[in-house]
């Protein structure tokens, strides 16, 4: 733990929400990315004062949007939601109470609002009471590398007959049963976060874990239409990948050891939250955690742009991606690579395959593409 | 009685019964065969039962090998059942069809057979007649649109395959039909449940082929909910060299692959072309090899010598069957693709592990079923050829698949397959000898 | 991903420009395309914010909605489209041609067909998705459009579904078209982005294709090509625009609106055109003429649909109709691989590469070899070619040369570097081989593992006897009253 505070620096940890966890999938192997993600470190911030701030940014109309639609969810203690939820579970639910877990007045802790759902949840697990009651903003946590995550609560738990739902809202659209995969995906995984956690709960309360459901209700606007639709979505997958990343973010701290003891990511803010650490030093303190870029952190990391313009620095063929390499069978550089193809360079053990590809392949080339 | 203590074959026969007894009940009935557990002895045994009622049975399989055999063995099985084949006007017959069934390209050539097998394809040309039975074979490898073409021509019919092989796919991009529960793309079977959820689904529980040290491997790693068991004990089967060995890395693999029914032949690790020589090279060589050392098969079917025939190389693309196929393999030695070695048995097979050599694995090469079919095909052991550092690729593999709605989920996970054979096959590594 | 497109992008981060992956155009390019960028509001499905389209580079037509969550603003939107693309489709169907068939009746095809060119794929699935929220409105009824509207949303649709079909030119997504010719210094996924990628393929005087194509990553040099807005745009400069017309709807809130969308369209209009130089720059293959023809052909049997007043699109294929559609599909696949490959020999590399495909010299050939005996003697010429190619063909595998298209050939041996084939077809039907039909020693031939050749699939069921295995006979498809109810805000 210590490690990973000195590689922080001053500044408290960054918590993880359940986007964030769900983003640990995306490219595991990346030791940069495991390190930074373990300490907490905000990397959005790290990237900008690097001199490259990340390319993502919500449209305000996007934001606006997502807000109106869940509200509209929720709206007169969701109504709407179980008028859906008794289309899709096709359960006759006569009456069903709405608890906001968040609403305990003042502005506890998170702890104690965790607390809170911790003692709701029990008395609704133990109750055989067979009426629906649906839970809003529970708050969660997972344990992530040691640290304990609260999550953001944006979250809705359905109960019924023992059961248990975690029912996801997401603005995007469901038009003639079908959406776009790589959402779906993402609320697939963020969905399944909420799953563990819950999960976890119970378990920690001396219930059984599997009365949550591996089936997810994923509610929706349909068609071009504000009302919403559910659908339920098996995250079975996600919570298997889910925990495999968990279990290796666990061993982070393997990694961490190999570095050296002084190096730290600080920022060195100043009272005003201004970093004032040299570039060139955060730089070089970057580039000694080791990274693994692929085209695809484009849309999925804070750092992608410094990779990015690492990897080119290096002449490495990451750059052109996952393909690419392949097709390279593991050259690594673009001059080896193009060394071996005109014959150049003389190919290493293990290389004269590639080599013999690659001359052809060039001498093909030569023929017809430099005519043209 | 319990059915753990059945014995393997009572506990097989029952599910057979079970399945007989269900035909005349249900429009369809599905029966999910594991590798080498029977299917083609439950197809000849519901073929005789069928015709037995005396109305005419049509059998639907997928490629005209399939057909052959099933033609071969029904022969055995019921020598006085008039069989017809449909072909194609190219279809050359091989010899051990010759004289036990009637051969034409159209229905009326065959005379009136209790019995006619043919191709999906060959049986969409073949008319307007309906048929009160079918038997399809090999259903999860059969892609919904072929049954559209044919599913009118029968009334009920007896689903036969093994849900744990390869999916079958198209060349086209099929994202418009997905959650569809008419997806052209999807298999056989899965049509068919999606729109029949009610129909019996049974499952045969022992594989005949799979011997003692390879059935939970490839139960616990490719059919997690379901399972069976082998249907022979540890030590039943046995293989044995007649030629001494050399204590090269070749024989220790191979030694090792005789004594446990498992050997991880590991070449030191690299990123390569598929094509990857010196993989091929090994696998080429640990054939010859194999053939040198004069193997004895001795099992409940008595001591057999193990020719090339009775051996099998399989790998993930057709390139790599190529270049093995140019490293010269012995003659008489299978090379095929995963894909064309599916529904077939061998004594001993070797495999180029589909992630070997490979810096980021996809969909492809993780696809559970590919690999279920390369450890799946041998009745005594098997040989696989790989580069270390699978775990660690497995390790760093991106998981960012799209989700699409309304399609079911399909387990098991090629990750996590992938993961347990692994894990088994790291107990029976043997290191690669460098080079010469 | 072959080897060769793989080198063609190394050699693209050495030079710093684009490397060609082609020799010739493998899509047809009209003379008269139509360009169309549409912009859709963020976090909606399909509520267009803007549209810029037209057919003369120098006069764009700019299409906007002040306010995109109004629904009465949206279909004004949808009559305004119609308006520019309906003239522009129907133009094309003035002048058609006769086409003789074999064993059947001779049929009027349109002598040319509209091409809407889009930037990228999000553009196209963004053109289904106007179309599916078009095409089911009416014209009477509480939720009245005009007339033109629904005809505009069948025509997208149709557009749009055409697009995924293998090879057709109807609706191509530029970034798309661009990459089939191109290779870039950077990944497929960066290839995404329209201005990073005609910077790579064109850069600007005095720079390289990578610094134009980082220059292209600013958005505030270079809008995204849509359908997405950039973020920092839609707060700063169009979220108040909006504001503005909600508090005082007219001319001048709209024309403020308008000013603010130009600002991200104009950029990417002129990438559109340039890409299209581009494009025009390559010749023509010989298949993608033959593939415009499909298009021709398909484009006029819908404009014929539309004309007898036939239904919308339904919602759903149904199983037949899907089933029908992979047949199709599938052919149009392998038809376009082997043609690409047939007429492009840096094409044909690909293959050459994995040992599918060899080049060589003819070292002999025997034009009158011949197989069997009287009634059953067949011509067989038989060729050896030398070749310096990793040949990885076994024994009886089926042959085709871009020489000689329809001739089809097979394997007997490879010894080496020499492989001895014996051509089994289109050499002609007399005792000896027609004369040219079989090549001469000295002559550079290529031989191709790839056929367009088609065995058609057996016909399906109609769908009205579905069968029990595929859900039954559908029920038949009625235009509900339903389907015009549905909100479109």
């Amino acid at each position: 733990m210590e490690r990973f505070d000195r590689l922080r620096g001053a500044v408290p940890a960054r918590p993880h929400d359940a986007r964030a966890i769900a983003a640990l999938a995306a490219n595991p192997g990346c030791g940069r990315r495991a390190v930074m993600d373990a300490a907490g470190i905000d990397k959005d911030a790290t990237a900008t004062h690097l001199g490259f701030p990340a390319p993502f940014g919500r449209s305000p109309f996007a934001i606006t949007r997502g807000n109106a639609f869940e509200a509209l969810v929720k709206d007169s203690g969701c109504a709407e939601l179980l008028r859906l939820l008794r289309e899709l579970l096709g359960l006759p639910i006569p009456l069903a109470a709405y608890t906001d877990l968040g609403d305990i007045g003042g502005n506890p802790s998170a702890h104690l609002r965790h607390a809170h759902t911790l003692k709701l949840i029990d008395r609704a697990a133990r109750d055989d009471d067979e009426a629906g009651t649906l839970y809003d903003h529970p708050l969660l946590r997972l344990e992530i590398a040691g640290h304990t995550s609260y999550l953001e609560p944006d979250v809705v738990a359905f109960r019924l007959a023992g059961r248990f739902h975690i029912v996801e809202i997401k603005s995007f659209a469901i038009v003639d049963g079908q959406a776009e995969p790589d959402k779906v995906a993402a609320a697939a995984r963020q969905a399944a976060v909420y799953v563990l956690a819950l999960r976890n709960m119970l378990a920690e309360l001396g219930h059984d874990p599997a009365r949550v459901s591996h089936e997810v209700v994923l509610v929706c606007p349909e068609n071009f239409a504000n009302r919403p639709a559910g659908t339920l979505l098996d995250v079975r997958r996600e919570l298997a990948v889910l925990r495999r990343q968990l279990s290796r973010m666990a061993k982070v701290g393997a990694i961490a050891d190999t570095l050296p003891e002084d190096l730290t990511f600080d920022l060195a803010p100043d009272a005003d939250g201004v970093p004032t650490r040299p570039v060139s030093e955060l730089r070089e303190a970057v580039g000694a955690v080791g990274a693994r870029y692929a085209p695809e952190c484009l849309s999925t990391c804070d750092l992608c742009f410094f990779c990015r313009d690492e990897a080119a620095a290096e002449g490495s063929t990451e750059l052109l991606g996952r393909q690419v390499r392949d097709a390279l069978g593991g050259v690594a550089t673009v001059s080896e690579a193009l060394g071996l193809a005109d014959g150049t360079l003389t190919p290493g053990e293990g290389q004269e395959e590639i080599a013999r590809l690659l001359r052809l392949a060039d001498g093909i080339y030569g023929v017809y593409a430099e005519a043209g | 009685m319990i059915g753990g203590m059945l014995s393997p074959a009572a506990e097989a026969a029952a599910v057979v019964d079970a399945v007989l007894d269900d035909l005349p009940r249900n429009r369809g009935v599905v029966v999910d065969s594991p590798p080498g557990a029977g299917k083609s002895t439950l197809v000849v045994r519901a073929a005789g039962h069928l015709a037995a009622t005396g109305e005419p049975l049509m059998i639907v399989a997928q490629t005209n090998e399939q057909v052959d055999d099933l033609i071969v063995r029904l022969a055995e099985e019921h020598p006085d059942l008039p069989l017809g084949r449909l072909s194609a006007s190219d279809y050359v017959m091989p010899e051990r069809v010759l004289g036990k069934a009637s051969v034409g390209t159209k229905l009326p050539d065959l005379g009136d057979p209790a019995v006619v097998v043919a191709t999906a394809d060959k049986w969409a040309w073949a008319g307007d007649r309906t048929w009160p039975w079918a038997i399809v074979d090999e259903a999860y490898q059969m892609r919904s649109d072929k049954l559209l073409r044919v599913a009118g021509m029968f009334e009920r019919a007896l689903f036969v395959g093994d849900p744990g092989q390869l999916d079958p796919f198209s060349v086209v991009d099929g994202d418009r039909w997905a959650g569809l529960s008419w997806d052209p793309l999807q298999s056989a079977v899965a049509v068919l449940l999606r729109h029949n959820p009610d129909l019996p689904v049974h499952r045969l529980p022992v594989s005949w082929r799979l011997p003692a040290s390879a059935a939970p491997v490839v139960s616990d790693a490719f059919y997690p909910f379901t399972g069976f068991r082998a249907g022979t004990e540890p030590g039943e089967r046995r293989l044995e060299f007649q030629a001494g060995g050399m204590r090269t890395a070749y024989d220790r693999a191979l030694e090792e692959a005789a004594s446990h029914g498992w050997a991880l032949y590991e070449l030191p690790s690299r990123h390569t072309l598929r094509t990857d020589a010196e993989a091929v090279q090994a696998v080429a060589l640990l054939a010859t090899r194999l053939v040198q050392r004069a193997p004895v098969a001795i099992s409940e079917r008595g001591e057999r010598p193990v020719t090339a025939e009775r051996i099998a190389i399989g790998a993930a693309h057709r390139d790599q069957v190529a270049a093995i196929l140019a490293a010269g393999p012995p003659p008489g030695v299978t090379v095929d693709t995963a894909n064309r070695l599916q529904g077939r048995e061998y004594d001993v097979t070797i495999v180029l592990h589909p992630l070997s050599g490979r810096r980021d694995a996809t969909a492809f090469h993780l696809e559970s079923g590919r690999l279920c079919v390369l450890t799946s095909r041998h009745r005594h052991a098997c040989v696989v050829v790989a580069r270390a550092g699978i775990p660690e690729l497995l390790d760093a593999h991106p998981s960012a698949e799209p989700v699409r709605l309304n399609v079911p989920v399909k387990f098991p996970d090629g990750w996590e397959a992938n993961q347990a054979v692994l894990a088994h096959l790291s107990a029976h590594r043997v290191e690669a000898a460098p080079l010469r | 991903m072959s080897t060769l497109a793989a080198l063609a992008r190394l050699r693209a981060v050495r030079t710093g420009t684009a490397q060609r992956l082609a020799t010739v155009r493998h899509c047809h390019l009209s003379e008269r395309p139509m360009v169309f960028i549409p912009l859709r509001l963020a976090g909606e499905a399909a509520a267009p914010l803007a549209a810029m389209a037209g057919t003369d580079p120098g006069h764009p037509h700019l299409l906007v909605v002040p306010q995109p969550r109004d629904r009465d603003l949206r279909f004004a939107f949808a009559a305004e489209l119609a308006q520019i693309v309906l003239p522009y489709v129907e133009g094309f169907l003035k002048e058609t041609e006769t086409v003789e068939r074999r064993g059947a009746e001779p049929y009027e095809r349109c002598a040319d067909a509209p091409q809407l060119l889009v930037p990228n794929r999000a553009a196209l699935a963004f053109t289904l998705l106007l179309g599916r929220s078009t095409r089911f409105r009416r014209a009477e009824g509480p939720h009245a459009v005009h007339p033109s509207v629904p005809v505009l949303g069948r025509w997208l649709t149709f557009f749009a579904q055409r697009a995924r079909h293998p090879g057709s030119a109807l609706l191509p997504a530029v970034t798309e078209a661009l990459s089939l010719h191109w290779a870039t210094g950077q990944s497929a996924l960066e290839d995404a982005n329209l201005a990073s990628l005609v910077g790579w393929i064109d850069p600007p005087p005095g720079t390289t294709g990578a610094e134009a194509a980082r220059e292209a990553e600013d958005p505030l040099v270079w809008p995204p090509a849509g359908p997405a807005t950039d973020p920092g745009f839609d707060a700063e400069v169009l979220a108040p625009a909006i504001r503005a017309y909600e508090e005082a709807p007219g001319d001048r809130a709209t024309a403020r609106v308008a000013e603010a969308v130009r600002t991200q369209l104009d950029p990417t209009w002129r990438l559109m055109w340039r890409a299209v130089d581009l494009l025009r720059g390559l010749p023509e293959g010989r298949g993608a003429s033959a593939r415009w023809e499909l298009d021709r052909g398909s484009f006029t049997a819908f404009a014929e649909q539309v004309a007898e007043g036939g239904p919308p699109q339904p919602k759903h294929d149904g199983a037949v109709p899907a089933a029908s559609r992979l047949a199709r599909m599938e052919r149009a696949q392998a038809s376009y691989d082997a043609q690409r490959a047939y007429d492009d020999p840096l094409l044909m590399a690909a293959y050459r590469l994995t040992g599918e495909a060899f080049t060589g010299t003819v070292v002999a050939s025997d034009p009158a070899n011949a197989e069997g005996e009287g009634r059953g003697r067949k011509l067989r010429p038989l060729v050896t070619v030398r070749t310096g190619d990793p040949v990885r063909l076994a024994a009886g595998a089926k042959l085709g040369t871009p020489e000689r298209r329809g001739q089809q050939a097979e394997v007997v041996e490879v010894d080496g570097e020499l492989v001895t084939l014996k051509i089994v077809k289109g050499m002609g039907r007399g005792k000896v081989a027609t004369p040219g039909a079989v090549p001469e020693s000295g002559d550079q031939v290529c031989y191709a593992a790839l056929s367009d050749e088609y065995q058609p699939p057996a016909s399906l069921p109609a769908s009205e006897e579905t069968p029990w295995t595929h859900g039954g006979p559908p029920p038949e498809y009625v235009p509900s009253p339903e389907d015009d109810q549905e909100e479109w805000s």
